[in-house]
């Protein structure tokens, strides 16, 4: 008999890699993943911030997300070098972000739980919210498929065919920001750019189109959330990480058997 | 040529304007005083040296680049058929032939198989574009580019890497759809002889229009002699090859005639 912490844990799981599923593609396809952790890590300040004010905790990080998300692709088109740029502002932000929670002072928090999330502790207004982000990120990134995907491939294709990259971009970029505060709870900060990641990359080796990709990806980070959840149950270690080694596990193994099974293919 | 006039005649309205262009990238000028009309059913051909702004120019015609000063004025509801003169697709991003000819409009299976085989590669639908060789891959760009019935080809240095009947296949398809379907094209090349043969009228650009007109006006400026001198010598010689005019030339005198027929040209 499944407990009730582990249906909501498993719904909250399920919720946050679907719609890791499509964003985690176009991360991997525009080679954003460092992008996809700074915005992330940016989220511990946004933590800070929101307890400090007691606010909602996922408006803070959406709130400091987004303005990470925004304030990096301003530079970027500037002519800063991006993977430096990303590297100074993911850590300084992460950094910041830690020493600020400790001004809070008043509220005994667990670091740990934002750090590395907590799905075991998500509530029922959590899932709602989860699921409110996850829906709202699933349908734009449907809506906007098409253009989205020619705009990855060549931004001056998209041009000349009277699409507007930038505003793709943009699309993505309060996605991945959506996606950063409902994933905080289920894996933390440190762990949310693996979820992104890890299961597009798995899809890859085994997907010809790009919808393949994204289903295959959604496909795998369910899987890794069930794994996951039951590993970290009989093991009794931490569920978040638990979670993500399933998802690297399910990559080495599709890796090994992939290469022989597209050989064949190629035949 | 009398019915690309007619179908000039047809519409006084340009499908295309470039008025006072300016465009500065970095802090150098790239781009200066660009006046540029494009009518229905003309083949508009722009020379110049490498780096001398020529595909800046096409990706600011398609609304890639926002001009420094002047404007772009594309006629309602046009469409372009654009090929870059480099596309690079990440090798992450699993794309067939057919699904990125289905980008961003879909097209029936039947339409893309024609365009194919069209093309000269027929049955390639499947395979990914990274696994096309170099000439395979600007033919699928071309054909991308005609799929949608465009207004306006663009095309830049679009016949690279293509082997000789893929060369003709090109210019017979310039040809082609110009007359049919009456549309523009407006194309780089390097290709000087074959340029003087195919096009309208010739750009020769060289960070502002240098001069510009009938390939044979053209072909005798001073400004594109200047360009293209000593480099174009044997290409002009080609075009101009006339054998009812000096059916016995030896080479001393040959060469002496020609010189004097090009003087009275340019006057
Ligand atoms: N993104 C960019 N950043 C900096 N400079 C650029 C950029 N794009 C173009 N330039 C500069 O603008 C000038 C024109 O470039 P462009 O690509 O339009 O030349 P081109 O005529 O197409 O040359 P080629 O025949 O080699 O294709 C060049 O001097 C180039 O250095
Ligand atoms: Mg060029």
């Amino acid at each position: 008999m499944l407990n009730d912490f582990m249906i909501r844990a498993l719904f909250a799981g399920l919720g946050v890699v679907l719609a890791a599923a499509p964003l985690g593609c176009f991360v991997v396809w525009r080679r954003m993943a460092f992008f996809g952790a700074a915005t992330a890590h940016a989220a511990v300040l946004g933590v800070a911030l929101s307890l400090a004010m007691s606010i909602s905790v996922f408006v803070g990080v959406l709130a400091i997300s987004l303005l990470m998300a925004i304030m990096v692709t301003l530079l970027s088109n500037r002519g800063y070098a991006m993977d430096t740029l990303l590297g100074v502002m993911a850590h300084a932000s992460l950094a910041f972000g830690l020493v600020a929670v400790s001004f809070v002072t008043d509220v005994r928090i667990d670091l740990m739980a934002y750090l590395f999330g907590d799905i075991l502790a998500v509530g029922r207004s959590d899932l709602a919210i989860i699921w409110g982000g996850a829906g709202l990120v699933l349908l734009l990134t449907m809506w906007r498929w098409q253009a989205l995907l020619l705009s990855t491939v060549s931004e001056d294709l998209a041009y000349a065919q009277g699409v507007n990259p930038q505003r793709e971009a943009l699309i993505l970029t309060l996605s991945l920001a959506i996606v950063v505060a409902v994933a905080i709870k289920v894996v933390g900060v440190l762990l949310i750019a693996a979820l992104l990641i890890i299961p597009a990359a798995a899809a890859r080796l085994i997907s010809r189109t790009p919808e393949r990709m994204a289903l295959g990806a959604a496909a795998i980070g369910a899987f890794s959330v069930a794994a996951g959840l039951w590993g970290s149950w009989h093991l009794d270690t931490p569920t978040g990480p638990t979670i993500v080694c399933a998802a690297a596990i399910l990559f080495a193994l599709l890796s090994v058997i992939a290469r022989p099974l597209s050989a064949r293919f190629a035949r | 040529m009398a019915m690309s006039a007619n179908i000039m005649n047809a519409s006084q309205q340009p499908l295309l304007r470039a008025q006072g262009l300016n465009i500065e990238i970095a802090g150098r000028h790239v781009l200066e005083q660009i006046d540029l009309d494009l009518m229905r059913g003309e083949i508009v051909t722009i020379v110049g040296p490498n780096g001398s702004g020529k595909s800046t120019l096409l990706r600011a015609l398609i609304g890639a680049i926002e001009p420094t000063s002047g404007h772009v004025r594309q006629a309602s509801g046009l469409r372009i058929g654009y090929v870059p003169q480099r596309l690079h697709i990440d090798p992450t991003l699993p794309l067939t032939v057919r699904r990125f000819f289905n980008l961003p409009g879909r097209h029936s299976r039947q339409a893309i198989d024609d365009a194919l085989a069209r093309a000269g590669i027929e049955g390639r639908g499947e395979t990914p574009m990274t696994g096309l060789s170099g000439g395979q891959f600007q033919r699928a760009l071309m054909a991308r580019a005609l799929l949608d019935n465009p207004d306006v080809l663009m095309l830049d240095e679009a016949s690279q890497g293509l082997d000789q009947t893929g060369t003709a296949d090109f210019y017979r398809q310039i040809e082609e759809v110009r007359n049919t379907v009456g549309c523009a094209v407006l194309m780089v090349s390097h290709d000087l002889h074959v340029v003087m043969r195919a096009a309208d009228r010739v750009i020769c650009l060289n960070h502002h229009i240098c001069c510009q007109g009938l390939p044979e006006a053209v072909s005798a400026a001073p400004e594109y002699r200047a360009l293209f001198g000593s480099v174009d010598e044997e290409a002009l010689a080609l075009f101009r090859h006339d054998p009812h005019h000096h059916p016995h030339g030896g080479h001393e005198h040959h060469g002496a005639e020609f010189h004097q027929t090009e003087h009275d040209d340019a006057q």
